[in-house]
């Protein structure tokens, strides 16, 4: 892959937080539409990895780049999922206007009227399949429909990369399965590069193009058949984890569940 | 009968400072109830009472010590606040604190003077109906700029207020925003306060947005609603008090507390049944 073509290229990065490094000499490139998992250890700095490419937390030492230009805070190209509870019931705003915020919620101004810009939003909730409540509040929809919101208001503005910080997580499996497939539909269809945190990779693991994984203080980066093994993922999570085979041929990961915890990845 | 209401100079300057204020309440109330600051506004409503007091009582005018302490209180709470979301526990924490203290300044202050107690009164809970022309002109700039500068930063307000994580992402200055915005409202507070009164001020900031968001979820709307029951129960309590014996800052509280209880009751029905 040669460098102009990657959607993310670290070269010998490192983040600092409280006088400690979370990880360092951190080197990679994704290639543009890949989908990606980032895998690791609860605390290794999973979400300061996504937080340091959209500008949020800077780098100690080293360079980031997102499609051939230097990371900057307000990076149109990429949309982003935070880590998060659900919304508060309480909060009075329709799924609409969340996602319209998307596309022009950072702009000053007094807003004017415009069809091109609510068309754009219907469109990125149909795609994402939620027209149905879009024009509900957010706080009163399930946890899975809020998901597809967000992606949605992730995907208005034009964005080519998605970061997306354990998605997947409080979702039933039945929502699991139709986010990840949404995610992936959408990385194939429209070509958006793909990075997901994940804390359970099963759900996506069909779906992944490459693993970036962070541990012990390094982010490193591989193909899911190296990746995805046994002995390697055992090592990487410092506690015993089995690759299995089904019978018709998929891969599972268990023993991944450590106790759930977030805090120390809040970062 | 209404032929009468407006004859008198003090009722025309009346209704104007009260229609700029509920204005500038309604509006401004929109954000403070979607961005869960209502006690936040309830304190700087209050803050400046004591800031008055210090301020006559070392001989300067009363919009000086109003203006010194609401501005030092925003600062506070947003300096407090800086590392958590907007109303949240710990901001809630320290409006309380610094509340507490204000009004304790306050007791001071009003122990110190010697003069009488009705300008004290006055600034608590108003006087609406002994409005000048000069004071008419002040609060019409105030709520033009403060208006202005919420229009302009209306949408990343919104954003910020609803989704911090995402609208920091984006590039808003969401921390900035935060503080910008208690700013705002600690100078509209402070400059009608001594028009209408602390009492007034806080209602009108809390309850029809509090109100508004309970009709609707749509953003634009709910603004345009907030402003216009804030318009509503101003002027009906104007009325009601020139017909009446009765105060102006109970009609106008009471009105905007029927309202929004009226609103409450009906979604809870509509709920259950």
């Amino acid at each position: 892959m040669s460098p102009g073509s990657s959607a993310v290229a670290l070269d010998r990065a490192a983040v600092r937080l409280d006088g400690r490094d979370v990880w360092r000499d951190a080197t990679l490139q994704v290639g543009q539409g890949e989908f990606v998992a980032v895998l690791g250890p609860n605390g290794a700095g999973k979400s300061t990895l996504l937080k340091a490419l959209l500008g949020l937390v800077p780098l100690s030492a080293g360079k980031a780049e997102v499609f051939g230009r230097p990371v900057r805070r307000g990076n149109p190209e990429i949309g982003y999922l935070p880590q998060r509870r659900r919304f508060d019931p309480d909060l009075r705003i329709r799924a609409a206007d969340l996602v319209r915020l998307g596309l022009d919620g950072a702009s000053w101004g007094v807003p004017t009227p415009s069809v091109a810009k609510r068309s754009r939003v219907a469109d990125m909730i149909a795609l994402v399949g939620a027209s149905a409540y879009a024009q509900r509040a957010i706080g009163e929809l399930s946890g899975g429909e809020q998901q597809r919101i967000l992606i949605a208001q992730a995907l208005v503005g034009g964005a080519r990369m998605l970061l997306l910080d354990e998605p997947l997580d409080s979702l039933d499996l039945n929502n699991q399965q139709a986010i990840s497939e949404l995610i992936r539909g959408v990385c194939r269809a429209e070509g958006v590069t793909v990075l997901l945190v994940a804390h359970d990779v099963n759900p996506i693991l069909p779906f992944i193009d490459r693993v970036v994984y962070v541990a012990g203080g390094h982010v490193l980066c591989g193909h899911p058949e190296e990746v995805i093994r046994t002995d390697t993922l055992t090592r990487l999570y410092g506690a015993p984890v089995e690759v299995l085979r089904t019978t018709d041929g998929r891969l599972v990961v268990v023993g991944l569940y450590e106790p759930v915890s977030h805090h120390a990845d809040g970062h | 009968m209404l032929g009468g209401l407006l004859d008198f100079h003090f009722m025309q300057n009346a209704y104007l400072a009260g229609t700029l204020v509920a204005l500038l309440a309604g509006g401004a109330g929109y954000f403070v109830v979607l961005r869960g600051q209502s006690f936040a506004a309830h304190m700087l409503s209050q803050v400046g009472f004591p800031g008055a007091a210090a301020a006559v009582l070392l001989g300067f005018s009363p919009v000086l010590g109003l203006v010194a302490f609401c501005v030092a209180a925003a600062l506070a709470i947003a300096w407090m606040g800086r590392d958590v979301e907007a109303g949240s526990r710990v901001e809630s924490a320290a409006v309380g604190t610094i509340l507490a203290f204000s009004l304790g300044l306050g007791l001071l202050f009003y122990h110190l003077y010697v003069g009488s107690a009705h300008g004290m009164f006055a600034l608590l809970f108003g006087s609406v109906l002994g409005i000048g022309d000069r004071d008419v002109a002040l609060t019409f700039a105030v709520v033009v700029a403060s208006a202005a500068a919420l229009a302009w930063a209306g949408r990343p307000l919104v954003f910020a207020s609803v989704d911090p994580d995402v609208a920091e992402a984006r590039g808003v200055p969401v921390r900035t925003l935060s503080a910008g915005f208690l700013l705002v409202l600690a100078l509209a507070v402070a400059v009608t306060v001594q028009i209408v009164g602390t009492l007034l001020v806080f209602a009108l900031l809390v309850a029809p947005g509090a109100t508004a968001l309970q009709l609707t979820a749509r953003p634009l709307l709910g603004l345009a609603v907030s402003v216009a029951l804030a318009l509503a129960v101003t002027w009906l309590g104007l009325a009601l008090a020139y017909f009446s014996d009765y105060p102006i800052g109970f009609l106008i509280t009471s009105l905007a507390f029927g309202l929004y209880a009226l609103v409450r009751a009906s979604r809870a029905v509509r709920s259950w049944a």
